[in-house]
């Protein structure tokens, strides 16, 4: 039964969440073209933003419900969602498509616009139509309405019908067709970050537009310098929010990724980092301006560039223009030309009113010497935004391709080829600056500074200079570029330390500066140690060539491991001690060879008693759940005495394609293993058996088995095999063969059967761990002797990759000591409002 | 000198260098053929070459071979000028080769040979998908 119903009511949300963005964006200007002297424009103004935020949240509540409710008649639950997920994971394929995370874009910023009507009494009207505007054009990317004359689609609708969204050719022989489930989430992302990732990062987003609306409303007013009080908490708001969303798809991307990092210089990755600093650009020039009314311009420019490239950033990465220069690209949607329309209107609108009213922004006329704190923070600020300027000048190749293209030329300018080499080696030196300007700068802030006073820096300087030194010479530090980084980084630490020492001493509420500096050179040699000394454990230089011809240029980082069989590398023992699947409602890991099968692939039963780690897990023939798309690999790593043992994860999930690996982290103090199946053994295909080899032996005489030492225990008659009728007059006898593997003893039971007297019948028996089959090949009374055939194969193998990266614990902890720091300045901020 | 300008001189040196990194030895998306020629001049530098995977008649791809030590593959991409080329890569194929539409191979040649360092591949848009998962009806 289709649901008619509710798809149309969706789209009735969107159409009302438009018109009445339009609405109050109209009315805004009326009451600020009025100067607020009648009230009633700002009445209305908040009645259609009110009745805007409920269609808002009417949209997000309709879909969740044709989500929640499983409607696959519709696109969207088809494609982003099915029926085995469990709600928490159904909330985040909300935002897995691209209506979805616009949606959560104007969610967010609705209700921070509500916020400001309540808290903004002086800003409301100025502020709020460009509030106003923006959700227009985003809700204007949902609306998926056609304009009849021109036949343009504007915007796509998370509300259409599969069948009007595919051109499946069931639709043509039943119209009302429904599919029983959809297409699922891509495991990569079922886990708890895609829950709060997304729903972060784009509340940074729409916070980005706060200090760009009340830059816009006060050139407008033109009353220069009264935003920047209101709208300071805001920015620092935006810039830890922001901050924030981008550190977690780091942190996801490490776990959950299997390119061993946190960071990639994705061009996505880079469209919001390079707002993010200027936000923080922003952020410094707006405390200047409060403290010596200097800096005004400028932070105008900063806070309009800041929103325009967000709007540059949703551009690039949605619009397909991308292409094949990033992971992230989402498909097109044909929504690039709205998209640029929507950048293009903000760019050229807030650059028009900069440039009007540029002359009358009033310039202090204090001289930029040296000494003053304003010099410093200018500098910073520059360092910022040539910092992002080199990471977005090589990340827009893109657009200078398809601008080229445009114009007839060739467009084919690839990317560089090793983004690491040529972004953080360079971004690197910035930071190395600006950790320098910020210790520096911290003492000329809080101080009257003079040639004097100038010593005091010179204590914190050569402390950090020894300190460096020790730590370069321990741990061999020996790359310039390193070092320098290393010393920078214990500058700014001790610089900012020693000021949160006074600070704390004075006023402990404004603590919050030094504390983001301290977290920020922690990240910064957090970041040093672990990726530019990241070691790839699995170096394997013993590997033969591809090919004579393909040279001997290798980097083979991949090793390959047989079950039991240790390989030594850089300093570690690994082993590989097989598969292993994990039970669904307990934690811990069974091995296969420990359960037999039923009927169902979810349930097993457990072949004898099952220990994990010491604990009990299951009783034999006690029969419980397992996941069975996932497959875990248990790898040792020796190291002296330490032992660790991690388990990649490997799925199979042929909606997806081939296999999806996620990595297992050992997270200590001074470094994290890092591990992950780069392939495992290709299991569709019989394995390829030797040939039969034959040998004859009494019960309790020791023979081999493919090197392993056997020993056939004992020779008995059965009644019933598994699976099999046995007839009165038939014969089975089963053997049990004791073969020493390398960790334990395992057993095959192959079986001898005589039918009807006269046929002969032989059930090998396989030992999985060690790759052989054994069969009970012929029984010779006489001599008491009993013929076994052994065949071998390779025995199970997986391909891992394992990494060891340094003190990233250091990167995490100096993440938290960065968002202390925000959060104490914003709350200071907020209380002086 | 007045510290504004000399800020300034230094800003405006970092914005050059900057472009210049940026437009040197940078790398293009080329063919096969392309690449070859590049490669007689100058093996140093790495190019992109964008392509599809050799499929059959079914639509099934062909042509992949895993190395005998099982950590490394190689393949046949057909570049935008229909040209058939064997790919060497140094690691396991990758999850979702098969499956993805367009690939994009960094490398070089070596003699006849083009070994990639990168392959970046791109997943069939779930958006453009015409035909319904037949494990759902």
């Amino acid at each position: 039964m289709m649901h008619y119903f509710i798809g149309d009511l969706g789209h009735f949300f969107v159409i009302t969440a438009f018109v009445t963005s339009i609405i109050s964006a109209w009315s805004y200007w009326k009451a600020q073209q009025n100067n607020e002297l009648d009230q009633s424009w700002i009445t209305n103004a908040r009645v259609a933003f009110s009745i805007h935020t409920i269609s808002v949240i009417g949209i997000g509540v309709t879909l969740f419900l044709i989500i929640y409710n499983h409607y696959f008649e519709y696109n969207y639950a088809y494609s982003h969602t099915d029926t085995h997920l469990p709600v928490y994971y159904l909330v985040a394929t909300f935002w897995n498509g691209q209506e979805g995370s616009f949606w959560l874009w104007m969610f967010w910023q609705a209700i921070l616009g509500l916020i400001l009507i309540r808290t903004q009494k002086n800003w409301e009207a100025p502020v709020l139509v460009v509030f106003a505007l923006v959700q227009g054009f985003l809700v204007s990317m949902i609306l998926g309405v056609v304009i009849p004359g021109i036949s343009t689609k504007i915007g796509s609708s998370p509300f259409i019908l599969l069948r009007d969204a595919m051109q499946d050719p069931i639709f043509k022989t039943q119209q009302d067709f429904i599919p029983k489930d959809g297409n699922g989430l891509n495991p990569l992302l079922q886990n708890y970050w895609m829950v709060i990732h997304p729903p972060t990062l784009f509340l940074g987003f729409a916070a980005t537009i706060i200090p760009f609306a009340f830059g816009i409303a006060g050139l407008w007013r033109k009353k220069y310098s009264e935003w920047i009080q209101p709208a300071l908490p805001w920015t620092l708001f935006a810039g830890a929010i922001l901050g924030l969303g981008i550190l977690m798809g780091g942190y996801w991307a490490y776990e959950t990724l299997n390119f061993g990092g946190y960071w990639n210089w994705d061009p996505v990755e880079n469209a919001v980092y390079v707002p993010w600093l200027i936000l923080i650009a922003a952020i410094h020039t707006m405390m200047t301006y409060k403290t010596s009314q200097t800096a005004l311009r400028t932070s105008f420019i900063l806070v309009i560039a800041v929103f325009v490239l967000i709007l540059y950033s949703t551009f690039l990465t949605r619009s397909g223009i991308l292409g094949e220069a990033s992971v992230h690209s989402f498909t097109d949607l044909g929504l690039s030309g709205q998209l640029l329309i929507y950048l293009l209107f903000f760019t050229v609108i807030a650059i028009a009113l900069l440039a009007i009213r540029w002359k009358h922004i009033p310039v202090s006329e204090k001289e930029l010497t040296a000494y003053s704190r304003e010099f410093w923070i200018f500098l910073g600020a520059l360092t910022l935004c040539l910092m992002g300027t080199q990471v977005i000048i090589e990340t827009s190749k893109p657009v200078y391709n398809s601008i080229s293209r445009f114009f007839g030329g060739e467009g084919n300018r690839a990317p560089k080829e090793n983004a690491i080499q040529f972004y953080s080696y360079v971004q690197l030196w910035f930071a190395v600056v600006l950790c320098l300007l910020s210790g520096t700068a911290q003492f000329f802030w809080w101080g009257k500074m003079d040639k004097k006073k100038l010593k005091e820096i010179l204590m914190p300087f050569l402390f950090a200079l020894l300190i460096a030194v020790i730590i370069i010479n321990v741990l061999r530090v020996y790359n310039v570029s390193f070092a320098a980084l290393l010393f920078a980084g214990s500058y700014i630490i001790y610089s900012s330390a020693r000021i949160l020492i006074s600070v704390v001493k004075a006023n402990p509420r404004l603590s919050g500066g030094a504390i983001a500096h301290i977290g920020v050179g922690l990240m910064l040699i957090g970041m040093l140690f672990s990726a530019g000394y990241s070691k790839v454990v699995s170096l394997n230089n013993t590997g033969l060539l591809i090919s004579k011809e393909a040279g001997d240029e290798f980097n083979r980082d991949n090793l390959i491991l047989f079950i039991n069989e240790p390989r030594t590398m850089a300093d570690y023992e690994i082993e590989f001690l097989g598969e292993r699947i994990e039970p669904k409602y307990k934690s811990g890991y069974i091995k296969r060879n420990d359960v037999e099968l039923t009927e169902s692939p979810y349930k097993v039963i457990a072949k004898k008693d099952i220990t994990y780690n010491g604990k009990k897990l299951f009783s034999a023939k006690e029969e419980f759940e397992i996941n069975p798309e996932n497959t875990y690999y248990e790898i040792e790593f020796r190291k002296g005495d330490k032992v660790t043992t991690l388990y990649p994860r490997v799925q199979v999930n042929p909606n997806m394609g081939g296999f999806v690996a996620s990595p297992d982290i050992k997270k200590d103090f001074s470094r994290d293993i890092y591990t992950y199946v780069s392939a495992p053994m290709n299991k569709e295909e019989e394995p390829e058996w030797s040939k039969m080899e034959e040998t004859t032996v009494k019960i309790g005489q020791q023979f081999f088995v493919n090197d392993y030492v056997a020993v056939l225990k004992e020779v008995n008659r059965i009644e019933e095999i598994q699976g099999f009728g046995l007839a009165k007059e038939d014969v089975a006898v089963k053997a049990i063969v004791e073969v020493q593997g390398e960790h334990e003893i395992y057993q095959a039971d192959p079986v001898f059967l005589i039918r009807d007297r006269s046929q002969v019948g032989r059930l090998p028996s396989e030992i999985n761990d060690l790759g052989v089959k054994i069969a009970l090949l012929n029984i010779h009374p006489e001599t008491g002797e009993f013929s076994l055939g052994i065949n071998t194969r390779q025995k199970d193998f997986v391909i891992i990759k394992a990494m060891e990266k340094p003190y990233i614990n250091i990167l995490w902890i100096g993440t938290g000591v960065l968002m202390i720091g925000f959060a104490m300045a914003m709350t200071r901020r907020f209380r002086e409002h | 000198m007045k510290i504004s300008h000399i800020i300034a001189i230094v800003v405006i040196a970092v914005a050059i260098a900057i472009i210049i990194s940026t437009a040197s030895d940078s790398s293009s998306y080329v063919s096969f053929d392309q690449a070859y020629e590049m490669a007689a001049v100058d093996n140093k530098t790495s190019v992109h070459v964008v392509g599809e995977l050799k499929k059959d008649a079914n639509g099934d791809v062909i042509g992949l071979e895993e190395g005998a030590d099982h950590l490394s593959f190689s393949f046949l991409l057909i570049d935008e000028n229909k040209k058939e080329q064997k790919v060497y890569y140094n690691e396991p194929m990758p999850p979702d080769f098969t499956r993805s539409e367009k690939v994009v191979v960094i490398g070089k040649y070596k003699a006849d040979d083009f070994v990639a360092s990168k392959i970046l591949l791109k997943c069939p848009s779930k958006y453009q998908e015409q035909k319904l998962n037949n494990a759902s009806i």
